[in-house]
């Protein structure tokens, strides 16, 4: 199949404090480096956007992505998304006056789904990503999880990402818990269930070990993009190297020199 | 320094758009006071949400006359995304709406053949190209910009500009072809983020602070 438009190859870092950490089922977590040099070599590599998690706010009701927002948004031209702990308009006013785009919300819309609605309204549709945890409960079935995995809501994924998008939710990161951290490939299945059924975009999240693994879950789960961490953290692949194995393989992607 | 003077009507994320202008080169301000644009060598009308919403408020802010005083006086004026759609006459969307009637041309709906990856709204980076198949960019706001540089898209609708001699770049998402970057004397429109378009954006950006 031809695929008709770019393909966001996108970088994403989880943030405990003032580091980047990484982990394996969104558990185990290791500090792999400082936020505002990997973001500068990621955006400097062509990164078509940047996602922040704050992977311990919902837990501890606290939020420290402001001031490496700040820092990144002085020099970094790309869409920036937030995650993490925000549960009022207030939260999400002050990430964007930090200088973030998007603000990507998971446990507060499982406990006020009409969150969502109210966002859209006060700052757009383009601004607010609906976030998801999923876990495979059985073939074909997924279990949406909140606070980075931890605790389990009992929604069935495919059915609260089309209504996270009635509610007014511009795009859907789907993150699977199985595959998060293991480099062994995307829950191609459960990308492929949600993102051709609903009008938004959908990020590919959890899993990438490889470029072959981005390019199966474009062309078998239709992702419109896909977020990557472990692949990019430990310089196993620079973004280039990633965007020219895919574009080896059919898919279009940003051929960005470098973004400065 | 010449001040460029960023249109605070309450709609949309200003802050980004700041820091590149800023980094661009500009000494910028945001506001939100019309009496303020007499000190102002350029103005940018930035914009995200609906075309009805956006305008009433707009004009209620009295922005309106102080963006035609500009434009006749020939002082440069960028639009970007909704605010590249109120430069023309009228808006589609969720209703009729008038614009500033600058470029001629109507706001519609950016219609594509539904299919696994052609979604609307059109989220993504996407490719400038020349009109009618040129191997280069007129227009000053373009200059040093490869065809087929790409930059950031957020929207559903579009604005089609009834002269040819109005656009000067084009783009294609899926089968679908609309004008992404607009002119007219010294007002320039265009439907992307250039403050989002990494180093191509930061470059039209400079082009337009460089007319000052």
């Amino acid at each position: 199949m031809d695929i008709p438009k770019i393909i966001r190859i996108i970088p994403r870092l989880d943030i405990k404090g003032a580091n980047v950490i990484k982990g394996v089922h969104l558990e185990c977590l290791r500090v792999v480096g400082d936020p505002g040099e990997m973001a500068a070599r990621y955006y400097n590599q062509g990164a078509d956007e940047l996602i922040y998690m704050d992977v311990v706010a919902s837990l501890y009701g606290r939020n420290n992505l402001l001031n490496i927002v700040e820092k990144a948004s002085q020099n970094i031209f790309i869409p920036l998304t937030v995650g993490g702990g925000i549960r009022c308009l207030e939260d999400i006013r002050n990430i964007l006056r930090a200088g973030a785009d998007k603000v990507a919300i998971n446990t507060h819309a499982i406990k006020n789904p009409d969150f969502i609605t109210e966002a859209a309204k006060a700052f757009g549709s383009q601004c607010i990503v609906g976030s998801i945890e999923a876990k495979r409960i059985s073939s074909g079935k997924w279990e949406a999880y909140t606070d980075n995995g931890r605790v389990v809501t009992g929604l069935d994924v495919v059915e609260w990402g089309k209504r996270l998008v009635s509610l007014g939710a511009g795009e859907l990161l789907i993150t699977s818990i199985d595959q998060e951290g293991t480099s062994k490939g995307y829950d191609v299945d459960l990308i492929r269930s949600i993102a051709p059924h609903v009008c938004v975009p959908v990020i590919a999240c959890g899993g990438a070990g490889n470029p072959q693994d981005l390019t199966d879950v474009v062309k078998n789960g239709h992702a419109d993009a896909v977020a990557a961490a472990h692949i990019f953290h430990y310089n196993q692949y620079s973004i280039q190297a990633v965007k020219e194995q895919l574009k080896d393989r059919s898919i279009p992607v940003r051929m960005a020199a470098g973004n400065l | 320094m010449k001040k460029i003077f960023i249109i605070d009507y309450g709609y949309g994320n200003l802050f980004g758009l700041k820091k590149a202008l800023a980094y661009a080169g500009a000494d910028v301000v945001v506001s939100a006071y019309p009496a303020d644009f007499s000190g102002a060598a350029a103005l940018v009308l930035p914009g995200v949400g609906a075309f009805g919403e956006g305008i009433s408020e707009f004009e209620k802010r009295g922005f309106k006359k102080a963006v035609l005083d500009a434009f006749f006086s020939g002082k440069p004026l960028l639009g970007i995304c909704l605010g590249m759609q109120f430069l023309f006459d009228k808006s589609y969307e969720f209703g009729e709406h008038a614009g500033l009637g600058i470029i001629s041309g109507e706001v519609k709906q950016l219609s594509v053949q539904p299919g696994t990856f052609c979604k609307i709204p059109h989220i993504g980076w996407n490719a400038l190209w020349p009109p009618d198949g040129k191997n280069s960019f007129s227009g000053h706001l373009l200059d040093n910009v490869t065809p087929g540089s790409q930059v950031y898209f957020v929207h559903s609708f579009v604005g089609y500009a009834a002269s040819a001699a109005d656009v000067l770049a084009n783009t294609r998402y899926c089968d679908s072809v609309f004008p992404s970057v607009v002119c007219k004397a010294n007002t320039f429109g265009v439907q992307f983020h250039p403050e989002k378009s990494g180093a191509v954006g930061i470059q039209i950006l400079k082009n337009f602070i460089s007319l000052l």
